[in-house]
């Protein structure tokens, strides 16, 4: 193949997946699909209260079942764990008390799944039932009975932030205008199609665990400190992975349960949930409250603002610490606002823990936010579109909370889907609507989810008598991570893809990746699979110089050759010269963080940007929305299989519009209303409408190739862009998310009746913030560059 | 959250005509065809989302029909032909679908894949020419999380194109 027009002859072109044989062939293997001789099933009894204490557990008559083999409690198990150091605060199986319906209680491993299900229902549990917290405000009042958790406060508070950067009661008193709004986003879940499935063996004294996991070491960490073992005899594999959007970022208490259990029984022991499980295992999108209040000047620049969050954040700690810092962290780095205040709250309440969903943490504040901005606009008589192009951030500058924006593409975008859609010269006609946003997105944390030092992600190459074998911990969910380890590595070796073997996603074979969530892995595993390929590539030169009689320079890489020899040549002429071929190559983020507490949420090394237009109609007399075209333009950095990279925005659009339209995670007396499928609404092939997907390259000076985030920023916008084009249809703003046809008939009947022409929540409550952690915004605004070397 | 109480179970000899080869099994009478086929046959190609004909994914095709194989006994088609994702390629021939699907990255999770796969195959064997609309009415019962649809009807419609 020759080289592309871009210069590669990999990258940028759209081939397929490296596993998209096996996954059309039903051939590739998800954890439930493995049942090794002799496995066990696993079935987990759930508390059927939101909060209550556990007076006694009985697990007797389930032991004399035939076909049980073990039952355990949390006794077997009483050591915490949770994701972050700060919130460990879970057990795989709980002893003392429940704080949601489905916290597990104890777990039976049977020679048949229905056995294990009978077992579980012969398990007698008292319980002292205790007062449920369902709600925000419930949780922020005095406690009836008792806290939820024992740490956080005052009352079921989790967590409290308040940072102030710049100048920002002077950057009121400067503005010519201000306003004020309250939105609410209610909560909803990632709905994988696969359900979670962990199957665990215990041979040799050491213990292996198959999961459906985003994160092999997460689990790996956990299980460490939950069975008090080294992690030298603990290793975990990521099966084929059916579905996470985040949802399978935690380390959960079945994946511990089925090692527990093969330790007991020297069984294969597996687990998989059922879909009403799924739904209480959640860890998904936050419902949050939010208050904001901005300046602006006379021509629509952005003087201050001033952004309060509230985060329901079910029983359980999980991500919701970085979760809560999310809703404050990247207002900057899509509008340059010179002075900001950001005070946010996380509750706990008596239903399944939130936590990550495509885009943690950011697209409540979106939607919000783009919103917010435009009703300004229309109040101070701007065009919303030339508003919000008047406070874009530019390229290569620091944000008021030292946020490093490096690459940045949103004029492009905006600029690529004003073009397509017409937006700013449509025809107005009532009944349909245009609606217009932005938004930007992480290329990875910037810091390590447990505090330290080493790299984020690590590759190793084997090259072995021509044969290309690449090892990194990265998970592929599905998003195509391995497509990118395996493009890098042969651009790199002037190989193709198919030339290269992957070993991924197993803690005893291959170096550390912190997972797939956050964006992270092309831009950090790939980029630690430049450098592995580029030493690699290095070696193989030399010897081909040296046989040639050639200077290193002078030896041309690409089909399949190394200067004069065949690749398979040029590698027996390297292990010849420097005996076994490896390679390695990591990746660390730069030291970029500000200097205050709570600057680790938010850095990342560099921003995706994307806009997007939506038309929709929108009919008065039943409030249903029907979405008819979505055109998006998306800041990739540089795309390193575009045919991935939109599929990426495509589903993140399709994510998007479910979540605008339809889909809520939402409880009636510690219940799930709706645990299915079916009266859990997603968009179907009949809800999806024609897209149109611009990929803008910006080529970033830090990421592999240039290439950014693609997997998340495209969800972004497309929430706040369905409620202003139904605001632009039938002239009613509703300021809460899911836009259900039930909200949109009540904001036209109060319109009707000359009350202010919006359905949404009407009040902030009041939240004991602390007192602002004032910081001094950083002392230029420019980026330099020069810390980090530029690839 | 309540499981049924153990109970009795019924077995019967059951013959099973699954891509082609006959199979005799001796089965509980309560045992779905999507249990079936992954724990008695291990065809585990033919995944399950909800078990409770909700998604899709367990779509497998009976007489060239789409069915859900978890709403089905395998009683109920004792001596009809089955065909699972294991049965579309001939050899390790790619079926156009695949090939489509595989080529285009309609399969990102891969997890929806095979169902998708088999009610599209299904309905371009009704439908050489399906429009666009046609292919999403066929596929409405199919969710899938990852690829927002697009992928695989442009999928669809080159496979169909290249069967023409």
């Amino acid at each position: 193949m020759t080289a592309a027009s871009n210069g590669f002859s990999v990258i940028g072109k759209p081939l397929a997946k490296p596993d998209a044989v096996s996954k059309v062939t039903g051939r590739a293997v998800y954890a439930d699909d493995m049942l090794p001789a002799r496995t066990l099933h696993c079935r987990i009894l759930r508390s059927p209260h939101p909060h209550a204490r556990i007076t006694s557990i009985d697990t007797s008559a389930a032991r004399r079942m035939p076909g049980v083999v073990a039952v355990i409690t949390g006794a077997d198990l009483p050591i915490k764990f949770g994701i972050l150091p700060v919130t460990q605060d879970e057990r795989a199986l709980e002893h003392e008390k429940v704080r949601y319906v489905g916290d597990p209680i104890a777990a039976v491993a049977a020679t048949e799944e229905e056995i294990a299900a009978s077992a579980c229902d012969a398990i007698s549990v008292e319980y002292e039932v205790l007062e449920p917290v369902m709600s925000i405000d419930e949780a922020l009042a005095e406690t009836k009975d008792e806290r939820i958790q024992d740490y956080g406060g005052p009352n079921n508070i989790h967590k409290l932030v308040a940072l102030e950067f710049g100048d920002v009661d002077g950057g009121f008193d400067k503005a010519d205008h201000t306003r004020e709004d309250v939105f609410f986003f209610q909560g909803n879940t990632h709905l994988p199609m696969e359900q979670h499935s962990a199957i665990a063996t215990y041979v040799d004294e050491k213990v292996t665990l198959w999961s459906s996991t985003q994160v092999v070491h997460y689990v790996h960490r956990a299980l460490a400190k939950v069975l008090e073992m080294p992690m030298n005899r603990i290793r975990v594999i990521g099966a084929a992975h059916g579905g996470g959007f985040g949802g399978k970022t935690d380390p959960f208490a079945h994946e511990i349960i089925v090692c527990k259990l093969a330790m007991l029984t020297g069984r294969p022991v597996k687990c998989t949930l059922t879909r009403e499980e799924v739904f209480y295992a959640h860890r998904g999108r936050h419902p949050v409250l939010m208050w904001v209040r901005t300046g602006v000047t006379r021509d629509g620049r952005i003087t201050a603002m001033h952004f309060r969050s509230a985060l329901d954040g079910g029983a359980y700690g999980s991500y919701g610490v970085a979760s809560t810092f999310y809703t404050g962290a990247l207002q900057t780095v899509t509008y340059d606002i010179p002075a900001y205040r950001f005070e946010g709250c996380r509750v706990f309440t008596n239903k399944p823990p939130c936590g990550p969903k495509r885009g943690h943490g950011t697209p409540q504040p979106r939607f919000a936010i783009e919103l917010h901005l435009e009703k300004i606009a229309h109040e101070i008589g701007i065009d919303p579109v030339d508003m919000k192009r008047r406070n874009f951030v530019k390229p290569m500058t620091r944000t008021v909370n030292w946020l490093r924006v490096t690459s940045c593409g949103l004029e492009e975008c905006t600029d690529r889907v004003m073009k397509a859609s017409g937006f700013q010269g449509r025809e107005k006609k009532p009944g349909h609507g245009m609606g217009f946003a932005i938004s930007s997105y992480l290329s990875g944390a910037g810091t390590a989810i447990y505090w330290n030092d080493m790299p984020h992600s690590e590759v190793q190459i084997k090259v072995d008598r021509g044969g290309v074998t690449v090892y990194c911990g990265a998970m592929d969910i599905g998003q195509g991570s391995d497509a990118v380890l395996a493009a890098v590595v042969a651009e790199e070796l002037g190989l193709q893809p198919k030339d290269v073997r992957l070993v991924t996603a197993d803690t005893d074979t291959t170096p550390i990746d912190l997972g797939s969530y956050s964006s992270r892995v092309t831009f950090m595993a790939g980029n630690a699979a430049v450098e592995a390929g580029r030493k690699m590539r290095a070696m193989l030169v030399e010897a081909a110089a040296a046989k040639m009689g050639r200077d290193a320079s002078d030896v041309r890489v690409g089909d399949g050759r190394i200067g004069d020899f065949s690749f398979e040549e040029a590698s027996i002429l390297a292990e010849a010269r420097y005996g076994t071929l490896t390679s390695a190559g990591s990746y660390k983020p730069p030291k970029i963080a500000g200097p205050y507490k709570g600057s680790g949420v938010g850095p990342s090394p560099a921003y995706s940007y994307s806009a997007c237009v939506v038309d929709l109609d929108a009919d008065a007399r039943t409030g249903l929305v029907h979405v008819n075209k979505v055109w998006i333009a998306h800041d990739v950095g540089r795309a390193i299989n575009p045919l991935l990279v939109e599929g990426q925005v495509e589903g993140s659009i399709y994510m998007g519009l479910g979540e605008a339209l339809m889909e809520e995670q939402t409880f009636r007396k510690g219940l799930h209303k709706w645990p299915s499928m079916l009266e859990y609404k997603s968009p179907t092939f009949l809800d999806m409408p024609d897209v149109e997907t611009f990929i803008v390259e910006t080529v970033d000076p830090e990421g592999p190739y240039g290439a950014k985030e693609a997997g998340q920023g495209p969800l972004l916008p497309v929430i706040p862009a369905v409620s202003s084009a139904v605001f632009d249809a039938l002239g009613v703003w509703v300021d809460e998310i899911p836009v259900t046809p039930e909200k949109v008939i009540e904001a036209l009947r109060r319109k009707e009746k000359g009350e202010p022409a919006r359905f949404g929540p009407s009040r902030f409550p009041a939240i004991p913030y602390p007192e602002c952690i004032k910081v001094e915004p950083p002392p230029k605004k420019e980026v330099d560059l020069a810390a980090s070397a530029a690839i | 959250m309540k499981n049924e109480v153990a109970r009795r179970v019924d077995r019967q000899v059951v013959a099973l005509q699954v891509n082609g080869e006959r199979t005799e099994l001796l089965l509980p009478v309560h045992k779905t065809l999507l249990e079936v086929l992954r724990e008695d046959m291990q065809l585990t190609g033919t995944k399950h989302g909800c078990e409770l004909g909700e998604c899709g994914t367990c779509t497998v095709l009976v007489d060239g029909k789409p069915e859900l194989s978890c709403l089905v006994l395998p009683l109920q088609v004792e001596g009809r032909a089955i065909t699972t994702v294991e049965g579309l390629a001939a050899g390790s021939e790619l079926h156009p679908l695949q090939q489509a699907f595989a080529e285009l990255g309609a399969a990102q999770c891969g997890y929806c894949t095979p169902g998708i796969l088999l009610a599209s195959k299904s309905l371009l064997e009704t439908n050489q020419h399906p429009t666009r609309d046609e292919i999403r009415e066929a596929l409405a019962g199919n969710l899938c999380r990852c690829t927002g649809y697009v992928k695989i009807l442009d999928a669809v419609e080159l496979a169909a194109e290249r069967m023409l």
